[in-house]
């Protein structure tokens, strides 16, 4: 599997930039990550500036204060990395988007504006407007003459473009409502776990643009081969996904902890929720915090699904061995499972260890890797299928013998 | 003759006031076998708070003192007071300070409109960050020493936390109440709930974070009342 890049319209440094835009997305999951094992999002209470200085601004001293350290180290890198995807954008699609760059900088500087003037109470969500706009009428300046990359490319860029954005202002609204009342929780829980789920899915969104830069992509659509087994890779991946959005609420929900022990629970296979048990779970441990029937059942459903996952990855790259050498469903499966056991493992570590922080956190980087590897092989499966049915029709337009489909 | 008039109804008020005034006093036990406090470990990691203690910062879940009193308990009426009658607020202003990264006190005790001074006594920041389920939430930093700022709970709610998420470690708790009648145990478990309590029959209810409530039946008699409760381990 190599990634060089040998097509001469997709730049090879613009698949190495797109590159180090996914690390630093992996990184800013990995610092959010933390900042929610540690317990530590609320530190800096005001939003977009942190403790009414500007972003920027904010002087060492009070920056390396406890949590503030992790929730401002968050804020900053995510600027970065809005400010890098804003830049992909532009260099993915070329110079034909700097018209599309200047009117959604100028949209979002007025708007900015506008807010401002409506409400002075409003003054941080204008400024976030403003710092975006400027970003992205800055990259609309740019003069330089470049082709767009591929289409699909440029859609993935796009969507990077608004994702980005969209989650920057969840993050913000995260703060702003943490103690607004919305159905039973507060806006804070609610914006929290939409936050995390789409910023997971904004990792697999730029790791995919990666990808479709790649060299290794390019070469993808070589010698199609049907995989008849492909369910599983479906199947591995959505029970991935599944498992990343229940890990995200028992993290949001403070559920990490509501099962001490495994593999038992409470040593029983299902454990009892009626009151009078809860209050019996509670007492073992030191907070006094309760806990719900709900966060059990969370949990319990959480570590069934993790060995579903990992059944339907174990059975997705057994089927995958079928594949020739080089099919990229057949490499990705391997890397796969490989994944899957890290991560199998890092959730097991992370009840022992009481939900250590550092481990809880590494639990959600891989869990990101692991559905981005899922939704390359989806990805690749879909490749080759379309390849394949259109050889086949081809072939079977001059009446060729059918190429045979690998088992 | 005037200034003889004038003591002998000086002496009639006190004497009315004092009859209107009661307390309630006694003491709270925990049975069981309580689990041993534990060190929060993570002041030790914090450089700025680790700097504070010499010695290991220990949970308080459970402070038992002499004759298994338990400390840190909350304890108010909780029935009996008359149908329809309002308080007003008592003018002193409760005071949760923020020290060595702790909260000093655990359990803080207030009425409904009356003011509570949160203050840091570090030299370093801390925000304070209410989440209150009935009365309105806040979160602010207090970046500098001696800083205090004045809160006021509209509303009568149970176990109000307040954490610290610059030191998440740290917590502490405010009871609010509707009425003045409520105190928290000492060190020893002992209690007194005073103020302008009429004669009559009361319900009383203690209140710990871990054990959970337990409830007993009291009659102020002449102004004075005694009370003890038992909660068990849990």
């Amino acid at each position: 599997m190599s990634f060089s890049n040998p097509h001469p319209s997709q730049p090879v440094w613009l698949f190495r930039f797109a590159a180090l835009v996914a690390l630093a997305t992996l990184g800013l999951v990995c610092i959010g990550g933390l900042v929610t094992s540690k317990g530590v999002g609320m530190s800096v209470p005001d939003w977009p500036t942190s403790f009414g200085y500007g972003m920027f601004a904010l002087p060492i001293s009070m920056w390396m204060t406890g949590g503030v350290f992790h929730e401002h180290t968050h804020r900053v890198w995510a600027s970065g990395v809005g400010l890098l995807v804003v830049f992909l954008a532009r260099w993915t699609a070329g110079s034909a988007s700097r018209k599309t760059l200047a009117r959604v900088g100028i949209a979002e500087v007025l708007a900015g504006v506008i807010l401002m003037q409506i409400n002075p109470l409003w003054k941080g969500e204008a400024h976030f407007l403003l710092g975006i706009g400027g970003v992205v009428l800055a990259a609309a300046a740019v003069g330089w003459k470049n082709a767009p990359a591929s289409r699909l490319s440029v859609r993935l860029a796009w969507a990077a473009f608004w994702l980005v954005q969209l989650q920057g202002s969840l993050g913000g609204l995260r703060v702003v409502l943490d103690s607004w009342a919305i159905g039973g929780t507060t806006g804070g829980t609610v914006f929290g776990m939409i936050h995390g789920c789409l910023g997971q899915v904004f990792f697999v969104l730029v790791t995919c643009l990666a990808l479709s830069l790649s060299g290794w992509y390019s070469r993808w659509t070589r010698n199609a081969t049907e995989f008849r087994e492909s369910f599983w890779v479906f199947l591995g991946t959505a029970l991935v996904f599944g498992q990343l959005i229940l890990g995200l609420w028992m993290r949001h929900q403070h559920a990490g902890l509501a099962i001490p022990d495994l593999p038992m629970a409470y040593g029983q296979w299902w454990p009892k929720t009626d009151a009078e048990s809860l209050v019996r779970y509670a007492s073992r441990r030191e907070g006094v915090d309760a806990i719900t029937a709900l966060q059990i059942h969370m949990h319990m459903f959480h570590r069934i699904n993790a060995v579903l996952a990992t059944l339907a990855i174990c059975m997705a790259f057994r089927f995958s061995r079928n594949l020739p050498h080089g099919h990229p469903v057949r490499t990705l499966g391997s890397l796969w499972l490989c994944l899957i056991g890290v991560q199998f493992s890092l959730g097991l570590l992370t009840v022992l260890t009481d939900r250590a922080a550092d481990i809880a956190t590494a639990h959600v980087a891989v869990g990101s890797l692991t559905l981005a590897l899922g939704c390359w092989s989806c990805w690749a499966v879909r490749v080759h299928q379309r390849q394949f049915a259109e050889e086949n029709r081809v072939l079977a337009g001059s009446v060729l013998p059918e190429i045979p489909a690998v088992r | 003759m005037k200034n003889t008039l004038k003591v002998v109804s000086m002496a009639a008020a006190v004497a009315a006031s004092s009859a209107l005034a009661g307390e309630i006093t006694g003491k709270i036990k925990i049975n069981g076998e309580v689990p041993p406090a534990r060190e929060i470990t993570p002041i030790k990691g914090d450089k700025l708070c680790g700097a504070l203690h010499t010695k290991p910062v220990m949970t308080r879940t459970y402070i038992v003192g002499a004759d298994h009193g338990l400390a840190n308990v909350a304890v108010y009426i909780k029935a009996g007071l008359p149908a329809g009658k309002t308080y007003t607020a008592p003018a002193t202003k409760p005071l949760i300070d923020q020290v060595g990264c702790v909260y000093e006190p655990l359990i803080t005790v207030a009425m409904v409109g009356q003011t509570v001074d949160i203050k840091n006594s570090d030299a370093f920041m801390h925000n304070v960050n209410c989440q209150a389920k009935v009365n309105k939430g806040f979160n602010f930093a207090q970046a500098t020493q001696g800083q205090v700022n004045p809160r006021v709970f509209d509303k009568a709610e149970l176990a109000v936390k307040l954490i610290c998420n610059v030191h998440p470690w740290m917590s502490g708790y405010v009871h609010v109440f509707d009425h003045p009648f409520f105190a928290v145990s000492d060190k020893d478990g002992n209690f007194t709930i005073q103020g302008d309590l009429p004669d009559g029959k009361y319900t009383v209810e203690a209140n710990h974070l871990k054990s959970g409530m337990v409830t007993g039946e009291v009659e102020v008699k002449g102004g004075k009342a005694t009370l003890n409760l038992e909660l068990a381990v849990k």
